[in-house]
């Protein structure tokens, strides 16, 4: 498995070769597709992105929590938090062939 | 909101934009980042999260219905985690949040 870090950089680079528009608009298009998300969710609303997965957002309820160093009792409010679901073609395409770590695929069961 | 709304939006927000390429930026981004992760790396989008693979060890686990074992072999599952400003913007005007 490779370790790289992939960021907003190389996102824009896709979109100029994909799209031919200048470099500075494919970034600023990256970003406006980022915004949007970010945008809807903090609205409450879901993301559903097909074949990719869905953001949703999550009410927790007050809970007590406890410093780990000191042993302390801290209540922690009520928040909201993002979920990522990951769609099957995700999840597909990251256990698919050509992984060296992938094992050998098992037709017996019928999932 | 939908890929196709999402779509929509950028290209409302871009009229000079074909839709065409509206739709071909919001894939390619998608793209991207699930061709990133099919090679195992990190896609890190500071203030929006970062998306990395995660490995689930094999385990013995169990048909609910009948109470057979199988054997679940090991996957590799993708993991989003919310980035620090996009968690913020999430409990924004929200009175009972903590700092």
């Amino acid at each position: 498995m490779t370790d790289n870090t992939v960021t907003r950089a190389q996102l824009s680079e896709a979109v100029y070769q994909e799209v031919g528009l200048s470099r500075n608009e494919s970034a600023d298009l990256v970003e406006t597709v980022l915004n949007q998300i970010a945008d809807a969710l903090a609205r409450g609303e879901m993301v559903k992105i097909s074949s990719f997965g869905s953001f949703s957002v999550r009410q927790k309820g007050k809970r007590i929590g406890r410093n780990p160093k000191t042993g302390e009792e801290v209540p922690i409010l009520p928040r909201r938090v993002l979920v990522f679901r990951p769609s099957h073609v995700l999840k597909g395409r990251i256990n698919q062939v050509g992984d060296a770590q992938q094992p050998a695929p098992q037709q017996s069961e019928h999932a | 909101m939908t890929k196709s709304e999402l779509i929509l939006r950028l290209a409302e927000l871009r009229p000079h934009l074909l839709q065409r390429d509206a739709e071909r930026i919001v894939t390619t981004v998608f793209e991207e980042i699930t061709a990133a992760l099919a090679r195992g790396d990190r896609v890190e989008l500071r203030g929006f999260g970062a998306f990395s693979v995660k490995r689930r060890e094999s385990r013995v686990g169990r048909n609910p219905r009948t109470g057979a074992s199988v054997n679940v072999e090991e996957k590799l599952v993708p993991f989003f985690k919310t980035g620090k400003q996009l968690r913020e913007r999430l409990n924004q005007g929200n009175p009972q949040q903590s700092s």
